[in-house]
């Protein structure tokens, strides 16, 4: 493969804007759904454990699990999908733990992110990177 | 009702008092996202369950809000508390109105 | 310009932290009892090849999707499984006969049966697959309309056949009556199609192990199927992935149930033999 100076340039400035230009939009559909759920609390780091692989090898369905101890209810959050929203987790009197596994879609690399809401009406929230593959084979 | 809709549960048949138990629920459903074209361009309009509960004897285990980005064919896990002999009630809500339940009993030695 | 560099973009922004490689030396042992035979030594038949051990598509996979089938309750695979049973229990057709009507329960009447299809049926003077098998009970036997070759139906019904062999070596026979389309399949999978120019061995046998753009490529091994993929959320069949395959090579395929697929499925099987049977499998 060959490219002139202007095309690697053209590759460069395209890469980086696949990088860096949905940054900003999918942070704020995340962070407005954060606020719906929190009422505008202070969320603490920490506190939440979100479990999910570091490459997915498809996107089509990622195991995830999070977990909250004394959590009554988990908001789980695809920063990066067309529509953030995942699943709510709400743990009833006869729960065992606090958590939950799941299996969810991703529609590329992006943050995952967990948003617990304790019983003491504090909030706590994870996040973690999940990079999504892109298959060689169609199949 | 949505075609080919199967609950699959994995509970254990005994336990003893206030044993924390694991339970494994999956469903075959599309999950139609809502998000896809059909050949000619079209949306194809989302159509998915958007809720799953377990009670166990009347009282509330887990209660999920689902949404589009849950994969196709629901898988959950997660755990219960149980107190007595009784019947776990699981119970899935599909956006067409539809609900699937299926229940297992559980026996307190 | 524009696909080269497109490419070139993706190139670029996959290249970085990605490098697996070899197959993994991780056991499959499903549900903590069916120990599966997952690596042996390659059948006397592969001799010419440099091919010494064979191995199954598990071992190809990342740690997350592997344990995906090590529990028939992870395994979304196995909802499909009793699906089929409901099938197989289901009256149908002129005759008004289900499966169970003549076999039985699968667990009575289908243990190993999958190990060692295709083969030579004598009465219809041919090499059957299970599938071929399958729609010729439902036309000769129940008088009811043959499954589609590659449909879900088809799948679950042999996604319940296959269960019933879990854990059992494949043995499929390559001599007597069967050896012409046996040739006739192992010419195939040597043969280049497509504008790709590639044939199955140039990824399968060539190439195992190495990266094809993100995925790992396997041995091309068919013991998992039906296959449970993660990337469409179905069962798969062995006939609808050579078509996958063969079309991604930029080819006209055969059709599902083609001869030409047929022969292929005996070939590629017999590469197997000595792999447990692990239908349904979970893959990407």
């Amino acid at each position: 493969m060959e490219f002139t100076r202007r095309e690697t340039l053209a590759v460069g400035a395209a890469a980086a804007m696949v990088v860096t230009i949905p940054m900003p939009a999918m942070a704020s559909k995340a962070d407005a759904l954060i606020e719906e759920f929190t009422g505008g609390a202070d969320v603490a780091d920490g506190g939440v454990d979100l479990d999910a692989p570091e490459i997915a090898e498809n996107g089509n369905t990622v195991p995830i699990e999070v977990g909250a101890e004394g959590a009554e209810a988990i908001m789980v959050l695809a920063a990066g999908n067309p529509e953030p929203p995942v699943a709510t987790f709400r743990f009833g009197p006869l729960a065992g733990a606090h958590r939950a596994k799941t299996r969810i879609r991703l529609a590329g690399t992006q943050d995952v992110i967990a948003v617990a809401k304790m019983a003491d009406g504090s909030y706590a929230k994870a996040a973690k990177t999940v990079k999504v593959t892109i298959g060689g084979c169609g199949g | 009702m949505a075609q080919g809709v199967r609950p699959r549960v994995k509970v254990p048949r005994k336990a003893e008092a206030g044993e924390i138990i694991t339970i494994k629920t999956l469903i075959s459903h599309k999950m139609e996202s809502g998000q896809r074209k059909d050949s000619d361009g079209n949306v194809i309009p989302r159509s998915i369950i958007h809720r799953f509960t377990c009670d166990f004897n009347g009282q509330n285990v887990v209660d999920f809000k689902m949404e589009p980005a849950i994969s196709t064919n629901p898988y959950f896990e997660f755990e219960a508390t149980v107190p007595e002999s009784g019947e776990f009630k699981f119970t899935w809500h599909d956006d067409d109105g539809s609900v699937y339940e299926t229940a297992k009993k559980i026996e307190v030695a | 310009m524009k696909t080269r560099t497109l490419t070139a973009v993706a190139a670029m922004l996959l290249a970085p932290g990605f490098a697996m490689a070899d197959p993994d030396d991780d056991t499959l042992v499903v549900n903590g009892e069916i120990e599966m035979v997952t690596k042996t030594e390659a059948p006397d038949h592969m001799s010419d090849t440099y091919v010494d051990t064979i191995m199954s598509g598990w071992h190809f996979r990342s740690d997350e999707t592997q344990s995906l089938q090590m529990d028939d309750f992870d395994n979304s695979g196995m909802v499909f499984v009793d699906i089929g049973r409901d099938q197989w229990n289901t009256a149908e057709g002129g005759e008004g006969k289900s499966c169970a009507s003549c076999h039985g329960t699968p667990e009575e009447s289908m243990e190993g049966v999958r190990a060692t299809y295709p083969k030579w049926d004598a009465e219809a003077d041919e090499v059957q697959t299970l599938a071929m098998q399958v729609n010729d009970c439902r036309k000769s036997r129940m008088d009811a309309e043959p499954y589609g070759y590659t449909s879900g139906e088809m799948a679950n019904i042999e996604a319940l056949i296959a269960v019933q062999s879990r854990g059992m070596p494949v043995n499929v026979a390559i001599d007597g009556p069967v050896s012409e389309t046996w040739e006739r399949g192992k010419e195939l999978y040597y043969t280049r199609t497509g504008q790709l120019e590639l044939s199955c061995a140039n990824c399968h046998e060539d190439n195992y192990g190495n990266m094809i753009r993100a995925d790992h490529l396997s041995q091309g091994q068919i013991n998992g199927f039906p296959v449970y993929r993660l990337k469409n959320a179905k069962l798969n069949t062995v006939h609808a992935r050579f078509k996958g395959c063969v079309r991604d090579t930029r080819a006209e395929t055969y059709k599902p149930g083609s001869p030409e697929f047929v022969a292929l499925e005996l070939y590629v099987a017999s590469r197997g033999n000595g792999l447990s049977v692990e239908g349904p499998s979970v893959r990407n």
